[in-house]
C-alpha cells in the first residue's frame, strides 16, 4: 500500500478534529478513525484509497511523530525497500534503503530563506501602472531596462 | 437528504485552483486589487502549500529564457515551441509568456528556491531552456508568496472546497458552485471576473498500471480535467483538444528523463543496442519540415522508439551507466577525484528522483539498481492532457495586447467568455510552459482580470434558480445512494447507480481501447472514434446515476465527470483533424500522413450550453513576421 500509517506511533495529532496528514494530503486520501469505528484503530490515521496514492509523501513529510512511511506500489515494486525523508527548516534527508540491504543518504537544501518570509514582491520595486505591458515587478525583476516587446 | 447549508462568497476577482498559475495570478492580482481597492478570493481543492502537480517538488525549472545574460531571445523561444509542436502553436502567447518568465524565475530564488549556480555564480543549465534547482519545497515557496500576497490584499482562500462549474449570465462568467469536503456546505462564489487555472486532466486513460499502481500516473491523478470542464461548461472555445501529451519516462515509476538526456547526456537503445534516434533517423524524412529541424519534435523523438517496441525490439534502456562512467572517465588518472565526481553524480542522480518523482527513487532501491553500474528501462506512458507542458490542450484566450494578431478580442488570457481568464494548463496552444511559465501567465492573467474589472466589472447578475438546480444535481448522487444503497447486500453493487470509480474504470475502457490509448499503442481511426463517441454516449446517459457515500466520493464522482467532457472534446477533435501530425502522441491509422496543405491549423471546439450541440472549427495559424 503506497502511504500508511503505523500503528503504534500514530496518535491521531493528539486529538485534534484533523490530523496534519488530512491537513496535507493533495489528493484527500488521509482519514482520521475518532472511534475506530472504520476499523483501523481508535484515533489513527489511514490511507482510505491506496489505488489513487501518488506517493507524494507529503503526508510522511509532515507527521510530526514519523508515524507514516511508503510501501512501493505493488503492482511492480519488489519489497524490501524504502525512501524515509526528515524534512528540516531548510533541508530534507533522505534514508535509501536498497533491497539487498545497503544504505545511502542524502541531503538536499530545501529553501534559503527562513520559513512565512516569502515577499511576494522579491525587494523589487513595484509599478502601479495598470495599462503598462510591464507586470507588477517588471522591468526590475526581469533584469532587464525595459519588457521586451515584438520588433 | 443531508441538510446543505448553502454558504455565498462575494468577491471582485475568484481565482479558482491553488497550483501555480493560479498562485502567479494571486501574486500579481493582489498588487493590483490592493492599489483599486478590489477583492480576491482564491479557492483550492487541497491545501496550497502541496496542492498540484508540484506537490512532490521539482528537480529542474523547464523555462528559463535568460534574457538578462543575452543567452537567447523571446523569439528563439517562439521558434522552439513552434517546432516541438508540429507548427501548431499560438505564437503570440508563448512570446508573451516567454518575455515574462524570467522575472517568475527571479522571484522564485528571491522566496528560497535554490537554483544551483556553478563557480562563476551563473546559473547551471541542464539544457539551453533548463536550470537544475534543489526543488522539494518549491511549491510551499511560491504557495508562500501567493497566501502572503493575498493577506497583505485583505484576500480569502477557501481550502478543501472543490468546484464543479460556472456559474454564467449569458456568456458572462459571474461566479462559480462547488461544495465542501470536509462540512456538508454547498458553495457559492459570485464575482466580477473569474480566473481558472486548476490544473491539466489525468487518469482519463487507463494507465499501464491498474492495480495500487493506478496511482503513479505521470502527472497527479488529483488533476481532474477541472479547468477543461469550466471553460467547455461556460461555452468558451477550446483549442488543441486533440494534442494529449505521451511522456517517455522510466518505466513504470515515471521518473524524469530530463537531466539524464540533457545534463548526463544518456543514449537511450534498444533492447538489441541500436539508438533509435540514428537507426530510425530516415524516419524523420516523412515529417518534414519539424523532422529535419534540430531540437527533434518531443512526439517524433517518442515515435522513433515506438517503431523499435512494434518490431519487437523493447525493452528500450537509458544508458545511465554509460553516461556517469563517461563524465567521471575525465578524472580517471586520480582516484581522489574520480571517487569525489563519482559521489556528485551519484547524489544528483537521486536528487532528480527525491526532489520529484521519489516512487522512481524506491522502484531503483527495490531492484538494487545503482544507475552508475546498471541501465533502466524507460517506457511510453499513457496519455495526459498537459496544456503547460509537451501537450497544448486548453482554453481559446485572448493574446498581449501589443502584438498585432487576429486573436484579440478582450484582455490578455481572456477566453471567448467574458470575464473567463484561463492560464497554465487551463490555457491552450502555449506549450512549453511548464512551472515557471504557468506562474507567469498566471500574473498576466491575474493583472489582466484585475483590469477587465476596473474598466468593464459589473455587480454579477447570479440566477438563483440557476444555483438551485446546480445545487440539486450536484448533491442528488448521496440522496441516490442513501435511498437505494440497502437493498443488496453489498451496496457497492446496485443495478440502481454506478460508483465513482467504477464509472472512471469504464471511461478509461472506452478512451483506451477506441481513443488510442496504451493497449492500442496510440493508434486509432475514423471508424474506432466514432465507436468511441457511441459508448460515451451511453455513458454519458449513465453519468447521473453515478452515487456517492460521502463527500470524498461526491468529489471523486464529479472529477468523472470533468475527465468525460474532456475525454469527449478529445475524441471529437481528433475525428475532425483529418491526419496525423503528432504520430509519438496519437496515430490515425486511416490517415496516417501529416497534411501541411489542409490540416497546418488550430482544430477549435466549442460546446453551446443553450443548444447542447457541438462545433468544430479551423482557426489560422499566425506566425510572427521575421521570426
Amino acid at each position: 500500500m503506497p502511504s500508511y500509517v503505523i500503528t503504534e506511533k500514530c496518535d491521531g495529532c493528539k486529538g485534534q478534529d484533523r490530523t496534519a496528514c488530512m491537513y496535507i494530503c493533495p489528493n484527500d486520501l488521509m482519514v482520521l478513525d475518532m472511534d475506530g469505528s472504520a476499523g483501523y484503530g481508535e484515533m489513527k490515521a489511514y490511507n482510505r484509497d491506496p489505488q489513487m496514492c501518488w506517493e507524494c509523501m507529503c503526508c510522511v513529510k509532515l507527521c510530526p511523530q514519523q508515524a507514516m512511511d511508503v510501501r512501493g506500489y505493488a503492482d511492480f515494486v519488489p519489497l524490501g525497500a524504502s525512501a524515509t525523508p526528515l524534512r528540516g527548516t531548510e533541508d530534507i534527508m533522505w534514508t535509501v534503503k536498497f533491497r539487498e540491504g545497503s544504505v545511502k543518504r542524502f541531503k538536499f537544501t530545501t529553501r534559503t530563506t527562513p520559513e512565512g518570509s516569502a515577499d511576494p514582491l522579491g525587494g523589487f520595486s513595484a509599478h502601479d501602472d495598470i495599462n503598462n505591458q510591464a507586470l507588477a515587478t517588471e522591468p526590475a525583476s526581469l533584469g532587464l531596462d525595459a519588457v521586451t516587446t515584438p520588433n | 437528504m443531508a441538510n446543505f447549508e448553502t454558504v455565498e462568497v462575494n468577491t471582485d476577482l475568484l481565482i479558482i485552483g491553488g497550483g501555480f498559475s493560479a498562485c502567479g495570478a494571486a501574486t500579481e492580482a493582489a498588487h493590483w486589487a490592493k492599489k483599486n481597492g478590489l477583492k480576491i478570493a482564491l479557492v483550492d481543492k487541497a491545501a496550497m502549500d502541496r496542492s498540484g502537480a508540484v506537490a512532490m517538488g521539482l528537480s529542474a525549472i523547464n523555462q528559463y529564457v535568460g534574457l538578462k545574460d543575452g543567452e537567447n531571445t523571446v523569439e528563439d523561444y517562439v521558434r522552439y515551441v513552434r517546432q516541438d509542436l508540429m507548427g501548431i502553436s499560438r505564437e503570440d502567447l508563448v512570446y508573451n509568456i516567454a518575455r515574462h518568465v524570467d522575472s517568475s524565475v527571479h522571484l522564485f530564488e528571491k522566496w528560497g528556491l535554490n537554483i544551483w549556480l556553478d563557480e562563476d555564480g551563473k546559473y547551471v543549465h541542464e539544457g539551453r531552456w533548463q536550470l537544475m534547482i534543489n526543488g522539494e519545497s518549491y511549491k510551499i515557496l511560491i504557495a508562500e508568496a501567493a497566501k502572503n500576497a493575498l493577506a497583505e490584499a485583505g484576500g480569502e482562500i477557501y481550502e478543501r472546497i472543490f468546484i464543479v462549474g460556472p456559474l454564467m449570465d449569458g456568456n458572462k462568467c459571474v461566479g462559480a458552485v462547488g461544495f465542501s469536503i470536509r462540512e456538508n456546505q454547498f458553495y457559492v462564489f459570485k464575482a466580477k471576473a473569474v480566473f481558472i487555472g486548476a490544473g491539466g486532466a489525468v487518469h482519463v486513460f487507463r494507465p499501464r498500471s491498474v492495480g495500487e499502481g493506478f496511482g503513479r500516473s505521470w502527472y497527479p491523478p488529483f488533476n481532474s480535467g477541472t479547468s477543461a470542464y469550466f471553460t467547455l461548461q461556460a461555452g468558451a472555445e477550446m483549442t488543441c483538444q486533440e494534442v494529449r501529451f505521451i511522456p517517455v519516462r522510466f518505466k513504470d515509476g515515471y521518473g524524469p528523463v530530463g537531466a539524464w538526456f540533457l545534463l548526463f547526456k544518456a543514449r537511450a537503445i534498444s533492447a538489441e543496442g541500436g539508438e533509435y534516434m540514428v537507426v530510425r533517423k530516415e524516419e524523420l524524412n516523412n515529417w518534414a519540415p519539424y523532422g529535419l529541424a534540430k531540437p527533434i519534435p518531443a512526439n517524433l523523438r517518442n515515435y522513433l522508439g515506438m517503431l523499435d517496441i512494434d518490431s519487437g525490439l523493447g525493452p528500450l534502456y537509458m544508458e545511465t551507466d554509460e553516461a556517469i562512467q563517461k563524465i567521471a572517465s575525465e578524472f580517471k588518472d586520480d582516484p581522489k577525484a574520480f571517487k569525489k565526481k563519482m559521489k556528485e553524480l551519484e547524489s544528483e542522480a537521486w536528487e532528480d528522483f527525491l526532489d520529484m518523482t521519489i516512487s522512481q527513487a524506491i522502484l531503483w532501491a527495490s531492484m538494487n539498481v545503482k544507475p552508475e553500474e546498471k541501465h533502466s528501462e524507460i517506457a511510453a506512458c499513457e496519455p495526459y492532457f498537459i496544456g503547460s507542458h509537451s501537450g497544448a490542450s486548453g482554453a481559446w484566450v485572448s493574446g498581449p495586447e501589443d502584438m498585432d494578431t487576429p486573436y484579440k478580442w478582450g484582455y490578455a488570457n481572456m477566453t471567448t467568455a467574458d470575464g473567463l481568464f484561463a492560464a497554465g494548463d487551463a490555457s491552450g496552444a502555449s506549450s512549453h510552459k511548464f512551472s515557471s511559465g504557468s506562474h507567469a501567465e498566471g500574473r498576466i492573467a491575474g493583472k489582466a482580470a484585475i483590469k477587465y474589472i476596473i474598466e468593464k466589472g459589473t455587480e454579477p447578475n447570479v440566477d438563483a434558480a440557476q444555483v438551485e438546480k446546480l445545487k440539486t444535481e450536484i448533491l442528488a448522487p448521496l440522496d441516490l445512494y442513501e435511498t437505494h444503497k440497502g437493498e443488496t447486500t453489498d451496496p457497492e453493487i446496485n443495478v440502481n447507480y454506478i460508483m465513482p470509480r467504477q464509472f472512471l474504470h469504464r471511461l478509461q475502457k472506452i478512451m483506451d481501447e477506441y481513443a488510442g490509448g496504451v493497449t492500442a499503442a496510440f493508434k486509432t481511426s475514423k471508424a474506432l472514434l466514432e465507436r468511441g463517441l457511441e459508448l460515451m454516449g451511453l455513458l454519458k446517459e449513465d453519468s447521473d446515476k453515478q452515487a456517492a457515500g460521502d463527500l470524498h466520493d461526491l468529489m471523486r464522482l464529479w472529477e468523472n465527470t470533468q475527465r468525460m467532457w474532456i475525454a469527449e472534446s478529445h475524441i471529437r477533435t481528433m475525428l475532425f483533424r483529418e491526419e496525423t501530425r503528432w504520430p509519438g502522441y496519437y496515430f490515425r491509422a486511416d490517415t496516417p500522413k501529416m497534411d501541411e496543405d489542409n490540416w497546418k491549423c488550430f482544430a477549435n471546439c466549442r460546446w453551446d450550453p443553450n443548444t447542447g450541440e457541438w462545433e468544430m472549427m479551423k482557426k489560422d495559424i499566425w506566425t510572427m513576421p521575421g521570426v
